[in-house]
């Protein structure tokens, strides 16, 4: 799966948890979750679980301390497909 | 001098009404929200009727954000948050935007029987699998018991007190008075009280191995629930949520708020389960004695009540509960105040019943008016014996009334007494 294919997979997941002041249109892949989306830190542990539905793998603990941007999230995904 | 403490503010979520306009007009025209649920039979419940709100999907999220709804698994939270928010919205007051400073003067005290059973059913089969790590974020927001508490602070901004009680059955009523005496204390400004109650087979799978619900009207809901019958066998199970916004006179003043009632007093006691009192039965002398002193505390004569909102489950205590008012008021036949019970109608909202039964009490002095008190064609003959026919309305009763008590009374040996004065306009 290209980064690109990851990426607009993610897209949809990242956006239910933005909150209600924050447009779609923040989220880029350079976007750290927490301190530019605005995205509450408890929300963390629900884009895991998604992730984890929507690309079949599973996260570990260490994937999740990892997980702070979009970027971060692709990484993570990537390594998990190979 | 006790700072004078009014209502501005209802809310109410009930089997037969969501909003306080609708639940106005079905309290009014004696409307049954009690229905026959498959799901109950299909699990061999004995009783199989109950009293469940009609909340749409539409209605869900006129309250809450997709966001909230995503994993959102919780009836009681669900009935708070919308009764709560009604209350707010009904007393004019504006949540503080999220980049604002909270309302330092806006407490919460919203009881709760259970979070919700659903969300720790779904918790526990997961985590019985090994799959711990798959509840995701909501599970401790939605089981907490506080959880309708935190939810309502976090959309209000609210930031005095913030907190859940759990008294059992008189939880609604032992909210609003102890929202009022925060306020009277001068601890806050504005209270938002309430209660609120799940339902379901998980919540009211208990009561029915305790056979004090009724087995007899499965073909026959809406005349299940029977308080002051001589046919009355069992509650009826129900839930919802009821809210009422407190502040100081004051306080309602200054902002130009409609008043519908003033708070004037109250008392919450037990019986200690002592002599006839137990887990599952008031002590006599203890429900007299909160309803002496809620007087008392009212600076009220008992000849000044002009209405009794009663507890009143449809069970084989219905007669004790009217001899312990007769005693405590000292009036009994043709002297007796009227009573009502909302039970009839909505069943038994457990938790929830206090503040539902708080929410139509204040209506009824607001409107004035005395809802009917439903399936009671055939009122017990120890109760007859007791009061005369005529404090027990059948049909509407449209008249000025200016002086409520409600009680409350929950398993535990627990009471709760309230008294509410139509405000003078």
């Amino acid at each position: 799966m290209d980064t690109e294919t990851i990426y607009n997979k993610l897209l949809p997941i990242v956006s239910t948890y933005l909150p209600e002041d924050v447009d779609i249109k923040a989220i880029t892949p350079d976007s750290n979750l927490t301190n530019d989306l605005n995205i509450n830190s408890v929300n963390l542990v629900d884009i895991v679980l998604d992730v984890e539905d929507a690309f079949d793998i599973v996260l570990e603990n260490e994937d999740i301390e990892n997980l702070q941007s979009v970027n971060d999230a692709i990484t993570i995904i990537k390594s998990k497909l190979e | 001098m006790k700072k004078r403490v009014v209502i501005t503010g209802l809310g109410v979520v009930a089997p037969n009404g969501v909003g306080v306009n609708d639940f106005t007009k079905a309290i009014q025209n004696g409307t049954s929200g009690i229905e026959h649920y498959p799901l109950l039979a299909d699990l061999n419940f004995s009783c199989q009727i109950g009293g469940i709100p009609k909340i749409t999907e539409e209605i869900k999220k006129k309250y809450l954000t997709n966001l909230q709804l995503r994993n959102f698994n919780s009836n009681a939270i669900l009935y708070g948050i919308i009764a709560g928010m009604d209350a707010i919205h009904d007393a004019g007051i504006k949540p503080s935007k999220t980049d604002e400073v909270p309302l330092w003067g806006l407490g919460i005290v919203f009881g709760a029987g259970n979070s919700s059973a659903n969300k720790y059913r779904e918790s526990i089969y997961k985590i019985d699998e090994g799959n711990v790590r798959r509840l995701g974020s909501t599970a401790v927001l939605q089981t907490m018991s506080s959880g309708v508490s935190a939810y309502l602070a976090g959309m209000l901004g609210a930031a005095n007190q913030i907190t859940t009680n759990s008294s059992a059955c008189a939880t609604g009523t032992e909210a609003v008075l102890l929202g009022y005496e925060r306020i009277t204390s001068g601890k806050a400004t504005q209270m938002l009280c309430g209660s609120t109650s799940d339902d379901g087979p998980y919540i009211w799978g208990g009561f029915d191995a305790l056979k004090v619900i009724t087995y007899k009207h499965n073909d026959s809901p809406t005349k299940g629930s029977r308080p002051m019958s001589s046919t009355a066998s069992g509650f009826v199970p129900g839930s919802g949520a009821g809210a009422l916004l407190l502040e100081t006179l004051e306080s309602a003043q200054k902002r130009g708020a409609k008043i519908y009632a003033e708070v004037l007093g109250g008392h919450i006691n037990s019986g200690g389960q002592r002599q006839n009192g137990s887990m599952t039965a008031p002590n006599s002398e203890a429900v007299k004695r909160c309803i002496s002193q809620a007087l008392k505390d009212a600076s009220l004569h008992p000849d000044e009540i002009d209405c009794i909102n009663g507890h009143l489950t449809a069970t084989i205590k219905d007669a004790t509960e009217i001899n312990n008012w007769t005693e405590a008021l000292n009036r009994k036949g043709t002297n007796f105040p009227y009573i009502n019970s909302l039970k009839g109608m909505v069943g038994h909202c457990l938790a929830a019943s206090g503040s539902i039964e708080c929410v139509s009490a204040v209506l009824q002095l607001d409107k004035g008016f005395v809802f009917p008190n439903i399936n009671c064609e055939d009122i017990h003959p120890e109760i007859k014996a007791l009061i005369a026919e005529k404090s027990i309305p059948r049909t509407l009763v449209q008249e000025p009334i200016k002086t409520i008590a409600k009680a409350s009374f929950g398993f535990g040996d627990v009471n709760a007494c309230v008294i509410f004065r139509k405000n003078k306009t």
